[in-house]
């Protein structure tokens, strides 16, 4: 199939053509020749007849896989997005195509729906709907498939000493589906006795990890909670942001946020793309796009790894119901 | 101090002063429009800012996506809030109790917090921005403040969400105006490269006048008027003016002190003359005495004795003598004579010519008369002759002695020059006194003679000389005139 020596430079021109889900697979063998005269241009072309002519085609070939990511991972990097899913089109000698949502309850909805095959989701709502769902793997950080929400505060911040020491300030947290980013902080808050009602000014969801990063570093919460590794690989890429946040709190370990299939997902379907996914690391160039995730690889899991999380939640949600009359 | 410069001087300090109050005013009158121009445009392009951001945060604010808020207002400006950039545009949300629902400045106006507690003017603005009810933005300028506001009220469907405030730094202007400063300080240094030469070179030339003017009356209390050698400007101007108003004042002075010297030395002569006619009577009577009886004791004495004899000689010739001085002293020019003819005039010639010719001198003889002149004969020769035997002997050896002689409009004129010494001016005072020290042979009484028949004869007589050239005139009147 296609080898991919592209740069990232060209990849943006094909990216929205991407998502319409039809042509993208026929554009690169045709674009790919004519690499060196005009590339993005070329393509976009090629897509566009494609789009036209070959459409019916791909529906009666082959049928796309659809993966929904949610901000799990840092998003807003298009480049790699492409290159990722021309190396599973590429294993799985099928059209693969990417759903992203600006929140989780969207990329969840979706797979309910039937409308996704694959997700990359957050322990938190696999935990909630793990009976619509198989667990495929998991991504492996720092040897192994576990991950800690951070509680941060911006640098300028020099007093917090821990999360009760917020009360009755801005909060942001990621995201209301999110165990890192939500759950996690609601859960300390009742096992500190101070109650998830009214205990913050105020709160909101920023929809993201990084902008929950970025809300703090600029001032707009006095804190945030914010997924470990998110905010490690920002330090990595991006300190100049992370240096204007400090970590006041590093929650227990939890299972990393999981790739999982719809139930409903053949089981080839499922086999292949968790081959994969594993074998990801076994080649130079999923290794590359690993270390483009700050990751060292996939591997199977139990469900007993987010066992952790379901403890929290239910925790979580029998505290709301004490706190309601 | 500047009170005291020279107009060399102060021509161009006072053009500089006047170029750079010019360059001045251009300056400030180029801010202002600056600043009314800048404000103009920043309040057109924050009109269309506030209307997109409104629009953009209602289904923010709706959906009370605080963050989604913070991005959109962040988007606007987005280096706005850096600790590094302190004076940046202020995007402030207000919610409807006036409390900020989100900043772009989050560490100065934190979410719910009142505005009015970073400061007086954040207080009136919230007041301003509460009030404002239309659908438009409004600009709120506050005296003293540090931003100028735009407002403008967050509307969906005539429900009031907040308010949206737009503050943009009135420091922002500054280096706008800072840089108008330094183009106008380079042009104005540049005018003044050129302009400052230029001024330079014109007060010049417009000084020099004056400097020559008044250095030349400077000097006139020390120097006497006809010694002053003054290099005027010549022109019709103001200054060209003075100056041949100075000089004629000066030819003035000149001819005043002139006359003055003349009266004086008249008065001098006057009263000699005066004094040595009563000392010669009061002489003469006794001496007339003395004489007759030296006479009647030789007649009739008895004069055997020869030292008697001798001595009555002697006392008698030293009588003569001092008879015949003071005969010369009291001139009387009115005696009994005849008219003077031309011939008078031609025998003064015969009798003049052996003496010059002992000193080779020659003589140039103009005679112009031609009939006989109203005047007596004898002193008028008397003072040719003294004239002329002075010339003849002041002239060296083969000198030129011209002689003049000539009538007009009831003038006699006579002219001696002659190309000898010259007498010094200081001398020249002196001249006509009788024992004049200026004659060095005689005993000095042949020009006072001069003198006296010429004033007895109502006429005048002048000396001038220079280098090569002493001349007398004496000048007569006769027949009606005199």
């Amino acid at each position: 199939m296609v080898e991919l020596r592209r740069g990232n430079d060209s990849a943006a021109g094909v990216t929205k053509s991407a998502h319409n889900g039809v042509g993208p697979f026929f554009a690169w063998q045709y674009a790919y020749p004519l690499a060196k005269f005009g590339k993005v241009r070329m393509i976009r072309m090629v897509c566009l007849v494609l789009l036209l002519v070959g459409a019916p085609l791909w529906a009666r070939d082959e049928v796309p896989l659809r993966i929904g990511l949610t901000p799990v991972f840092l998003d807003h990097q298009t480049s790699f997005l492409e290159e990722w899913r021309a190396y599973l089109e590429g294993k799985l000698h099928r059209p693969v195509v990417f759903a992203q949502r600006s929140s989780y309850r969207g990329v969840v909805e979706l797979m309910l729906q039937g409308e996704l095959d694959f997700a990359w989701l957050c322990g938190y709502p696999y935990v909630r709907n793990r009976n619509d769902m198989t667990l495929l793997a998991a991504p492996v950080y720092q040897g192994e498939s576990l991950y800690r929400s951070y509680l941060i505060v911006p640098a300028t911040d020099i007093t917090t000493r821990s999360l009760v020491d917020l009360r009755g300030r801005i909060f942001a947290y990621s995201d209301p589906d999110s165990n890192s980013g939500y759950l996690v902080t609601q859960h300390r808050l009742l096992e500190s006795q101070a109650g998830t009602q009214g205990f913050f000014r105020r709160t909101f969801f920023t929809w993201s990890h990084r902008k929950v990063v970025e809300a703090v570093a600029a001032n707009v919460a006095d804190g945030g909670a914010v997924d470990g590794y998110v905010w490690d690989t920002l330090a990595q890429l991006h300190p100049e942001l992370t240096a204007r946040t400090r970590v006041v709190e590093r929650s227990a370990s939890f299972g990393f946020p999981p790739m999982v299939a719809r139930q409903s997902v053949s089981t080839a379907d499922m086999a292949a793309m968790r081959e994969v996914l594993l074998e990801m690391n076994g080649d130079e160039q999923g290794r590359a796009l690993l270390a483009r995730l700050n990751l060292e690889g996939f591997q199977t899991v139990e469900p007993e790894l987010y066992r952790g999380i379901e403890t929290m939640m239910a925790r979580v949600l029998d505290g709301r119901r004490a706190a309601q009359p | 101090m500047l009170h005291n410069l020279s107009f060399r001087y102060k021509v161009p300090i006072r053009s500089s002063i006047l170029i750079l109050v010019t360059a001045l005013l251009v300056t400030v009158s180029l801010m202002y429009r600056a600043y009314d121009d800048m404000r103009r445009d920043l309040l057109f392009n924050a009109e269309g800012m506030s209307r997109v951001l409104v629009r953009t945060l209602v289904p923010a604010i709706l959906h009370d996506d605080v963050w989604q808020a913070y991005e959109v207002i962040h988007s606007a400006y987005p280096m706005a809030g850096n600790a590094a950039s302190v004076q940046s545009e202020l995007i402030l949300v207000l919610d409807n109790a006036g409390n900020t629902y989100i900043a772009n400045q989050p560490t100065r106006f934190p979410m719910l917090s009142d505005p009015a507690v970073g400061g007086a003017e954040f207080a009136l603005l919230k007041r301003a921005a509460l009030q404002h009810q239309e659908e438009i933005p409004a600009v709120v300028d506050l005296d003293l403040a540090e931003y100028l506001y735009l407002v403008m009220p967050i509307i969906s469907d005539r429900v009031r969400l907040g308010s949206l405030v737009l503050g943009f730094p009135r420091s922002m202007f500054l280096p706008r105006f800072l840089t108008i400063a330094k183009r106008a300080a380079w042009m104005t240094l540049l005018s003044l490269a050129v302009l400052l030469p230029i001024t330079w070179y014109w007060a010049g030339r417009m000084a020099r006048p004056m400097v020559q003017l008044a250095n030349c009356m400077e000097r006139l209390g020390e120097t006497a008027p006809e010694h002053m050698q003054c290099d005027l400007y010549e022109s019709q101007d103001e200054i060209g003016r003075l100056g041949l108003s100075f000089r004629r004042m000066l030819g003035e002075l000149q001819e005043k002190q002139g006359l003055e010297r003349q009266i004086v030395v008249a008065d001098r002569l006057g009263a000699i003359g005066r004094l040595t006619s009563s000392i010669a009577h009061e002489i003469n009577n006794p001496l007339g005495g003395m004489l007759n009886a030296i006479d009647t004791f030789k007649r009739h004495g008895n004069c055997d004795n020869q030292r008697t004899h001798r001595t009555m000689s002697l006392l008698e010739r030293g009588l003569l003598q001092i008879r015949d001085t003071v005969a010369a002293l009291l001139v009387e020019a009115k005696a009994g004579s005849h008219t003077l003819t031309p011939v008078d005039i031609e025998d003064i010639h015969t009798l003049v010519a052996p003496e010059a010719g002992k000193k080779s001198a020659r003589i140039e003889w103009h005679n112009e008369l031609e009939q006989p002149i109203d005047l007596p004969a004898t002193p008028v020769r008397q003072t040719l002759i003294n004239l002329l035997l002075n010339a003849v002997h002041a002239v060296e050896e083969g000198g030129l002695v011209r002689c003049l002689v000539w009538a007009d409009n009831y003038r006699l004129h006579l002219q001696v020059a002659n190309d000898g010494r010259h007498i010094p001016a200081d001398k020249l005072e002196h001249l006509f006194e009788p024992f004049s020290p200026v004659s060095e042979s005689g005993h000095g009484l042949g020009l006072w003679v001069c003198y006296q028949i010429a004033q007895q004869l109502g006429g005048d007589i002048h000396v001038h000389s220079e280098p090569d050239y002493t001349v007398f005139t004496v000048a007569l009147p006769y027949g009606e005139r005199a």
